[in-house]
Order: structure tokens, then sequence, then C-alpha cells
């Protein structure tokens, strides 16, 4: 590899494993929102994902082809538990279920000091999660979201986000679809903690609240839900911005919160106003 | 010991009873769930908390003001935010979004501005003094608490169902085009729905700020949580349930924090919230939900 190379590596491979990451996150809110659903517990999955990763590696020394898998199990069981009645009414139901979740889990997390090492997070992760199995992933989960987008499912999945009525007319098994987005969701959620907590040897209590879940939402919002690529292009200049503009680090969430507003209000369609072709 | 228990978690019900009349109001009438709700909340207290320190004015007026500036901030806030997608009819999912990130823009400026430190009332401002009735002990400002909460719930039961502008309201939550279409002058009913959430927000912002003398921007954002499970289990836009499911809220969060442990009160509300979804989506005393294309 070029000594330049190398320099650059070491120098930004907080940043390039945090871009990776944000990518499946992006990617994770992408599912949910696919099915015109809107979950703000992405980063309470991811959180989840993280310590249950980070837990099993240090106390019980798994391997990590074990302990990644488990990661994204527990927070589908907690998907499970909160989408199987709110997914059957109206969209908010999701949302304002999933909004005190991070909020819980924290207390959580800080109580239970024996197991999660209580306000000062667990520390002395193995870096276990290399550059290339994090954008390994990564390019899977696009792969996959391209394929299941241009295929049967893909085409009910956006039927049901333009018109939920008409769809389950049409014959689509709605709230089927909604609880498999949002457990698959909260999977890659899950899978992207237990990356981010073996890439940076260190994970607290705080890192997953109520600013994590509306940044997560604003990589998906910038990119748009055209295609899968696009929330997770979002998260890379989203991820890159403030590394680029120093003294904008201080804004940084204002900043986030600011491209919600804009998007929403002004870009309906996100800044990439793509959409996934398929034969007719 | 359970008495001034109960009487503890009434005084906390009060409170969330106050923040989740505003925010179930706002749902009912205008069908947004604002998430800048939490941040009215802060204003109050944090408005509350300057006047008192800086301008030396007494209880009553900063409880008031307090309120009545949250209230502002709700009718600006709704105006540069929600006009433009109520016009283009655009649903309650963009509408929730764009206060979610709007409300991480405002706390996070009144943070860099104010700093996330504790702050308190001045020493002397709240009166410690207290009825005691054998092991019973009813501070002033529990008894304050409550009494404002009632009141308020009061008047905002009146001004429903006992004036004009309620009947409006009324006619507005039913449907907006029909609404329209009586000669209701829509827009300015908007405002005074905003401007009455925003205040019932404001001063329980107040009020919890009194009762646990501390306050700090992101003091709202924990009560959304509280908010959200209660205007769930009551019902969504349902203010008699919102009243009733705030102070079981409290008591049951008291009684926890008490006969359990302090911990697990944090995870009650949204215990009771998952229960209330997987038991009765409708919420206590709610009606079943009519699907509409």
């Amino acid at each position: 590899m070029a000594e330049w190379l190398d320099d650059f590596f070491f120098t930004y491979e907080t940043l390039i494993h945090g871009i990776g990451v944000h990518g499946l996150l992006a990617l994770s809110m992408y599912c949910v929102m696919a099915v015109g659903q809107l979950s703000l517990g992405q980063a309470a999955f991811m959180g989840l994902g993280a310590y249950t990763g980070a837990l099993l590696t240090l106390k019980l020394g798994l391997p990590f082809y074990v302990v990644l898998p488990a990661s994204a199990f527990v927070p589908a069981l907690i998907a499970l538990l909160i989408g199987g009645p709110t997914l059957r009414l109206s969209g908010v139901y999701l949302a304002i279920s999933t909004v005190g979740l991070g909020e819980v889990l924290r207390v959580i997390y800080i109580n239970f000091e024996s197991l999660t090492g209580g306000a000062l997070g667990l520390s002395g992760i193995p870096m276990k999660a290399s550059v290339s199995l994090i954008y390994a992933l990564l390019l899977i989960a696009l792969i996959m979201f391209w394929a299941v987008g241009r295929s049967r499912i893909g085409r009910a999945m956006e039927a049901m986000r333009e018109d939920e009525v008409a769809a389950g007319v049409m014959g689509i098994n709605v709230p089927v679809y909604k609880l498999g987005a949002l457990i698959v969701s909260a999977m890659l959620a899950g899978i992207a903690g237990c990356l981010a907590a073996h890439s940076s040897s260190f994970i607290g209590p705080n890192e997953y609240g109520f600013e994590t879940a509306v940044t997560i939402l604003s990589f998906a919002l910038l990119g748009g839900i055209g295609t899968p690529l696009a929330p997770v292009l979002g998260a890379l200049v989203l991820t890159a911005l403030p590394e680029v503009l120093r003294p904008l680090a201080d804004f940084r969430l204002v900043i986030n919160g600011m491209i919600i507003v804009v998007a929403i209000l002004f870009l309906p369609r996100g800044v990439l106003p793509l959409r996934l072709r398929r034969s007719a | 010991m359970l008495a001034q228990q109960l009487v503890n978690g009434l005084v906390l019900g009060a409170t969330y009873a106050l923040f989740a009349l505003g925010l179930t109001l706002m749902f009912g009438v205008l069908r947004v769930i604002n998430l800048t709700y939490g941040f009215y909340f802060s204003v109050g207290a944090l408005v509350a908390l300057w006047l008192a320190r800086s301008v030396g004015l007494p209880i009553w007026a900063v409880v008031l003001l307090g309120g009545v500036a949250a209230g502002l901030v709700a009718v600006v806030v709704d105006g540069v935010l929600l006009t433009r997608l109520r016009r283009t009819k655009a649903g309650e999912l963009p509408s929730l979004m764009v206060t979610l990130g709007a409300v991480l823009a405002l706390y996070s400026l009144s943070a860099i501005w104010l700093g996330t430190e504790i702050q308190r009332f001045p020493f002397d401002f709240v009166d410690s003094s207290a009825f005691e009735i054998g092991d019973l002990r009813i501070s002033l400002v529990q008894i304050l608490i409550v009494c404002v909460t009632f009141a308020l719930v009061g008047l905002l039961f009146v001004l429903l169902h006992y004036t004009r502008v309620g009947l409006m309201i009324r006619a507005l939550a039913e449907n907006e085009d029909t609404a329209r279409l009586m000669g209701i002058n829509v827009d300015a009913i908007v405002i005074v729905v905003s401007f009455v959430s925003g205040l019932l927000g404001g001063v329980g912002g107040v009020l919890i700020g009194l009762n646990f003398n501390a306050i700090q921007p992101f003091m709202g954002e924990t009560m959304m949580l509280r908010g959200f499970a209660v205007i769930i289990i009551g019902g969504l836009g349902d203010i008699r349930g919102a009243l009733i499911a705030g102070v079981l809220l409290g008591m049951f969060e008291v009684l926890t924090a008490s006969y359990i442990s302090s911990s697990a009160k944090e995870a009650v509300a949204f215990g009771a919230l998952v229960l209330t979804l997987w038991f009765r989506p409708t919420g206590l005393f709610g009606r079943k939900e009519v699907k509409r294309a």
C-alpha cells in the first residue's frame, strides 16, 4: 500500500469506520421508511446491538462470527415486542412508542452497573470490526435492498408507502410487510451498533439517545428514500461534513435538525430524487 | 408513609396531566404529533427562571408569564413549520418529522446558548413551609401545583364547551374543510390552539421546575416520553383521558420508586405505554379508530 494511503487511513480511521457504520444505520432507517412508517428507535436498536455485542465478546469471549448475529437478534426481539401492536394502528403510533425507547434503555444501562458498567460504559472492547468487514457488510446490505426493491416485495412496499389502504385492497398483507421491515431494520441497526462497538473499543450509555435517533433520520431524509443508495450517500455527507468544516462541529446537531426541516418542507423526495428503475 | 406517597404521586401526576393536555389538544385539533412541544416545556421553565432571578417577579407572575412565553413560542413554531404542510394536507408523518428536526435544532441551539448545567431558582423564591397532618407533609408548592393544574383544566373545559371559540375549535377538530365551509377562520383558530397548548406545556414546565428546582434546556426531552405515554394511555386527543392517565402515571411512578426501586421508576411510563398498545390500543377511554382512505 502506498505510504500516503497508509497515512490517510491512519489519520481518518475513525471517520472511515464512522461513515460505514452510519451508512448501515441509514439503510436501517430506509428500510422502515420504505413501507411508509417512521421509527425513532433506530438509535436504541443500535445501542442494544452494541451492548449485546460488547458483552458477549468481553464476558463470554465468543468469536465475532457468533457475536455479530446475536447482536442482530436482540434488537429484533424488541422490535417484535413494540411493532406487534403498533403496526396494526396508524402511522404515528410506531413513532410515538419508539421515541422513548432509547431513554428507557439508557436508564437500564446506567443502573445494571455490574453488567453494563453503568455510567462509565464498557471499555477495552477488542477491535474486531475491520474497515473491510464494515464496508463488505454495507455493500451486501445495499445489494440485497436493491434486489428486494426491484422484486415483487419492493413493489408491494412502494405501493404501501404511496397509499396503504389501496395497497391493502390490492391484496398486500400490509401488517406483515410493516413488521418484517421493522424487524429487518432493527437487525441492521443492531449489526451497525455491534460494528461500532468493535471498532471504537468503547461504548457508553449516552450514545444512543434522542440526538442519535434524529441524526439517523437526517441521513435518510437528506438522501431521500427513492433508492437504497441515497440514504447511504446522505450518511456519507453528514458524517464527513463536520470533519471538513471544523468550526461547524458545535452546530452539528443544529444542522442535522435543520436538514430535516428543509428536506420535509421543500424537498419531499430528498436531495437525490432518484427512483429504482424496473421493467414494467 | 403510603398517604405521603399518594400525595407526592398526585402532585407529580398533576404536572404530567397538565403537560399531556396541551399535547393531546394539539393532536386532537391540529392532527399533529408535535415533538417541539417538549421545548415549550423547557421555554416555560427557563423564562420563569430568568424572570425570578433577574427581574425578581413574584411566583404567580412567573408561572403566568412563563406559560405565556411558551404559548407565543408555540405560535411562532407552528406558523413557521406547519402552515405549509397544513396547506398541502401532507398528513401526520411529515409534520411529525419536521417538528422532530426542529426540536433537535432548538434544543441544541439553546444548549449552546445557555449551557446544559442544572440551574436553580433563588434560594428563598419558593416558600418552603408546609402543612403537617400527623406524618403527612404537604408543601405550599405542592398545593400550588395541584391547584394550578385543576384550575387550568377547568378553564380549558369551559373554553372548549361554553364559548364560541371553543365551538370553533371543536368544529376544526371534527373536520377542517367543513369548518372552513361554515365560515370559521381556521388560521386564527390554529393560532389559538397552538397558543393554548404551548401555554399548558409552559406552565407544566414552570411547575415541574418549582417542584424539583432543577432547570436545564433538555428537561422537556425526558418529559416527552411521559407525555406520549399519557396521551396514548388516555387515548389520542382525549382530554379527560389525558387527565386521568396523567394522575395515574404519576402515582404509579412514585409508588414504584418507593416500593420497588428508584431506577425502575423510569421504565414505568414506557412499560405502561407498551402494555396499552398491546391490550387497549385506542387508550383506556378511547373509541375504536375508524379507518379512512
